[in-house]
């Protein structure tokens, strides 16, 4: 079954974008990460215009991670506070990183900009968790017991800064400057990458601030809902590029996915569950990394802007 | 001035030796787009009349249909080795490239007509994708090899074609032609236009329209997305929340 998109100006399987919001949506709610980053190439893939994927897939992730919002607040899994301090540091981080966008446009190298860190920021961080993961599962095998994951007097000099706060649901108590920096951080790439940065969010909580797995979950998901509301408006407004008609197909696929994600996600053990995230992030880093490196078939390619009367 | 000479000699040509009048019609001038469009095609029909005066023809009347779709700015790049990786470098620009664009003709293009007449009237794929003013041209012909990429390319996505056996004769003065759409061609104005040949000169032309439309529930997105687009936005935020949390209702099961 076909159906047309309005904003995008084709036709598309029903069928097939249905399931497409299943499949991220699925990944997206066992991870707590917004999925924009697996959706935005499957939707330009499918020969919808860059803009329009970019632009119609947050409204997804917006979808999916209310849902998952609204699951942490029952369960008591989110952690306002902090979600509140990043969400501020995004902001900041966006509008530093919309302007380094329209800079590396300006010279010409965005495309080269945007590969780069998409193979830096997932291999970097992939790798790491994979490291870790590794690590835990030999001690466990020679039946060394697990260091517990806090200790105290364990934490590292950043944490002890100057500001401190005390973030109950998160066992938390440390300075608020790194997690405004990592938040400062992930706005800006978000905004230079068009990606929610759940998956930056989710590995940098659960090993740099030790975070609980459940309460990272819900807190990233919220971080993500914030933005992403923002990004979807000024998406609408500035490039008219949100497709009501793909958004709506998109979310249906993805509400369904989610919930199931979510409640696998729930029974997955924490280690497995943050080497399968590794695993995820590796593969989108070194799937970046081939199109950087791999001779290209064809050498051309071909943008279009509009010409509308 | 000699291609002023030319252009009077083509002229005085066409009018003196020809008599024929070119008569056609499209098959539909709107076409619209709904929810469960994929594309679709017109029919192209034309009727050659000829007069009391009308010379004798010793070959076979031959007809070129161009269809030229709504203008865009195109850009082709090219990547290049740079040390292990492969970047952008190169960029051509296409200011006012057609959308779609199709050439239907009743036989191949190099047997109706000589070089230099397809290349002054653009008559045909080639001839439209190489003239001087389609893009600009670069030093040692380097602007060649992105003409080629654009049509590659666009040719890849069934936007532009020529087809050699895209226009019927029914009788020795009636033809017809179908010209497909497929259904990533844009909506907007497109242009048909109609040439008529013997024995490789020009005898007659005709341009005709189509419209390419979105109606009903697209054409109305269409609008408020564009004219609205701030409330275009914020409506789909709300709808995107009100989804997140119906779906948290619907799979609350404690």
């Amino acid at each position: 079954m076909q159906i047309y998109l309005p904003i995008a100006e084709m036709p598309v399987s029903v069928l097939l974008i249905l399931g497409m919001g299943a499949a991220v949506g699925f990944i997206s709610g066992l991870f707590g990460i917004g999925g924009g980053f697996l959706m935005t190439p499957l939707l330009i893939f499918l020969g919808i215009p860059p803009a329009v994927a970019v632009a119609t897939q947050s409204a997804q992730i917006v979808a999916s991670s209310t849902t998952s919002v609204l699951g942490a607040l029952r369960r008591k899994s989110l952690d306002h506070k902090l979600g509140a301090i990043l969400v501020v540091g995004g902001f900041i981080g966006s509008v530093l990183g919309v302007w380094f966008f329209a800079a590396a446009r300006r010279a010409g190298q965005l495309d080269l900009v945007i590969v780069v860190s998409y193979v830096t920021l997932f291999t970097v961080v992939g790798s790491l968790m994979l490291k870790e993961s590794i690590r835990e599962f030999w001690t466990k095998r020679r039946g060394g017991t697990v260091r517990p994951r806090r200790q105290a007097g364990e934490h590292a000099s950043y944490l002890g800064w100057p500001l401190r706060m005390r973030f109950y649901r998160s066992k938390l108590y440390v300075s608020v400057i790194p997690i405004l920096l990592l938040s400062l951080f992930i706005g800006f790439a978000g905004a230079l990458l068009g990606i929610g940065g759940g998956f930056i969010v989710v590995p940098a909580l659960l090993y740099i601030f030790r975070v609980p797995t459940n309460v990272v979950i819900g807190t990233s998901q919220f971080q993500i809902v914030c933005t992403t509301v923002v990004a979807l408006i000024l998406h609408a407004v500035m490039n008219q590029a949100v497709d009501m008609v793909l958004a709506i197909l998109l979310i249906i696929g993805g509400v369904f996915g989610a919930q199931f994600g979510a409640r696998m996600g729930r029974n997955l053990r924490a280690e497995l569950f943050r080497f399968l995230l590794a695993i995820l992030l590796l593969a989108v880093g070194l799937r970046f990394a081939l199109e950087l490196v791999v001779q290209p078939e064809e050498p051309f390619s071909l943008t279009t802007q509009e010409v509308r009367q | 001035m000699k291609r002023l000479a030319i252009v009077l000699l083509a002229f005085a040509c066409a009018t003196s030796a020809a008599a024929e009048t070119l008569i056609t019609s499209l098959s539909n001038h709107r076409v619209l787009i709904n929810s469960n469009y994929t594309g679709t095609s017109i029919a192209v029909f034309g009727a050659i009349e000829r007069d009391a005066q009308t010379i004798a023809r010793a070959t076979a009347y031959d007809v070129v249909v161009t269809v030229r779709g709504p203008r865009q700015l195109l850009t082709v790049r090219e990547k290049e080795q740079i040390g292990p990786i492969w970047i952008n470098r190169e960029q051509q620009k296409f200011p006012a490239a057609p959308a779609y664009l199709s050439v239907l003709t009743s036989k191949p293009i190099e047997e109706i007509t000589s070089v230099q007449l397809r290349q002054r009237q653009k008559i045909g794929l080639r001839a439209i994708i190489n003239a001087p003013d389609f893009t600009n041209e670069r030093g040692g012909g380097a602007d060649r090899e992105f003409r080629e990429a654009l049509y590659r390319l666009k040719a890849q996505e069934g936007l532009y074609l020529e087809d050699e056996r895209g226009v019927t004769f029914l009788t020795p003065d009636i033809f017809r032609a179908s010209i497909p759409l497929p259904a990533t061609a844009p909506p907007g104005e497109y242009d048909v236009q109609v040439v008529l040949f013997a024995d490789t000169v020009v005898l007659a032309s005709t341009m005709t329209h189509f419209e390419l439309v979105k109606t009903g529930f697209e054409e109305q997105i269409g609008s408020i997305a564009r004219d609205l687009s701030l409330l275009y936005g914020l409506a789909t935020a709300l709808l995107a929340i009100a989804f997140g949390w119906l779906a948290n209702v619907i799979f609350r099961r404690d």
